[in-house]
């Protein structure tokens, strides 16, 4: 379609400008489909089978404690740091209440570690690495 | 009496067997830490007796040592590598009290060492003093880089870097947590279970009709810990070697 309209320079501004929204169309196409696929390269892939497939029964109960032994382990360590920081500077109850928040995130990411949808300590994201 | 049998906590008690003060501590000898050497024994003595006279053509028993072995020796290689393989004697040691504790406690009357929160920590506290003291030594302060991830904005990195240290102190409190979470969660279940099937039972002919249902849960809830105890064992070994990859790989 683009040489359809190349040779002759009359009909140049209508059909450029859409010749142009159609370029941007298919760009933002090609663009949408590139992240796709690099976002999907980037996931870690799941820990397959054993922990996912199955949910019910023992395994699911067992997976159930383990995200949430992860969360609640970022939380109380995300306190317990708080509350001895206040303790040791004095500034009570700004260290409790940052350390709370700062738990939270910790646990909310130390669940998603675990079950495989981040990355993992100081690891760059590369699908050609073996996982694990 | 029937308020001892049917409390569940009452199996976790520790009581002192040999009464021992040094110095203002209380170090006695308690059922905890018989059964802390009772598994040591137990699990030393198979492994030293199934190997002892180990043919070329390993027997049952040989074999059994021989995948505890492999199991663990693949576990290892898999997640920390070639060099991951210098840490195998601390893995294994980690593997085998925690697998057998947890299979011991499976037996009526026998106290179950991994229960205990105190326990599970010291070893969870074991393992990342290890990760810590090793990366140390070995890369400096790059081990540092392990709490800093790529491509993040500069204006970010302090709150990322603090959410990532308290990550990783996190790991040995899940670590401890879930093994000990699991076994007193399981052992109390069971432990409610079979207290039904006896306070129904004292009830007469209907009460015995009833007990049952709680019997054959009972029955279906020790075949799920006997697969707990194995699965946990084996989550806090794959836990180990991962974290000890951290140690000799803190950036990728």
């Amino acid at each position: 379609m683009a040489n359809k309209n190349r040779p002759d320079g009359t009909g140049e501004t209508g059909r450029g400008k859409q010749l142009g929204a159609d370029i941007r169309d298919d760009d933002l196409e090609r663009r949408r489909r590139d992240l796709e696929a690099s976002l999907a390269a980037r996931r870690p892939e799941r820990l397959e089978g054993k922990d996912d497939a199955k949910a019910g029964g023992a395994t699911g109960y067992g997976q159930a404690l383990k995200l949430s032994s992860e969360f609640v382990a970022g939380v109380v360590v995300g306190v317990g740091a708080g509350w001895i920081f206040d303790r040791m500077v004095g500034t009570p109850p700004w260290g409790l209440i940052v350390g709370l928040l700062l738990g939270f995130g910790a646990g909310v990411l130390n669940v998603l570690r675990s079950a495989g949808l981040a990355q993992e300590f100081g690891q760059r994201a590369n699908p050609r690495e073996p996982k694990k | 009496m029937a308020a001892d049998k049917v409390d569940p906590i009452h199996q976790f008690q520790i009581h002192p067997i040999i009464p021992l003060h040094i110095g203002g501590y209380d170090v006695s000898f308690t059922n905890s830490a018989l059964f802390m050497v009772v598994t040591v024994v137990l699990a030393s003595a198979f492994l030293y007796m199934t190997t002892a006279s180990r043919s070329l053509v390993p027997g049952r028993l040989q074999s059994v040592s021989e995948m505890a072995y492999e199991f663990v020796g693949n576990m290892l290689r898999d997640a920390a590598g070639k060099q991951g393989m210098r840490f195998f004697p601390l893995v294994f040691s980690l593997f085998m009290f925690v697998l057998v504790a947890n299979l011991i406690g499976l037996i009526p009357y026998f106290f179950t060492v991994t229960s205990h929160i105190i326990v599970t920590f010291t070893l969870a506290a074991l393992v990342i003093g290890t990760v810590i003291v090793y990366g140390f030594a070995k890369h400096g302060f790059g081990f540092l880089k392990l709490f800093v991830p790529h491509g993040v904005p500069v204006y970010l990195l302090p709150l990322v870097v603090a959410i990532e240290v308290i990550s990783f102190v996190s790991r040995p409190v899940s670590l401890s947590v879930r093994l000990f979470a699991n076994m007193l969660a399981g052992h109390i279940t069971l432990k409610v279970f079979s207290g039904f099937v006896v306070s129904l039972s004292a009830l007469g002919a209907v009460g015995v009709a009833g007990s049952i249902l709680p019997l054959a849960m009972a029955v279906a809830l020790t075949a799920l810990e006997l697969l707990v105890a194995f699965l946990q064992a084996y989550v806090f070994a794959v836990l180990t070697c991962m974290y000890l990859n951290d140690a000799l790989h803190p950036s990728h």
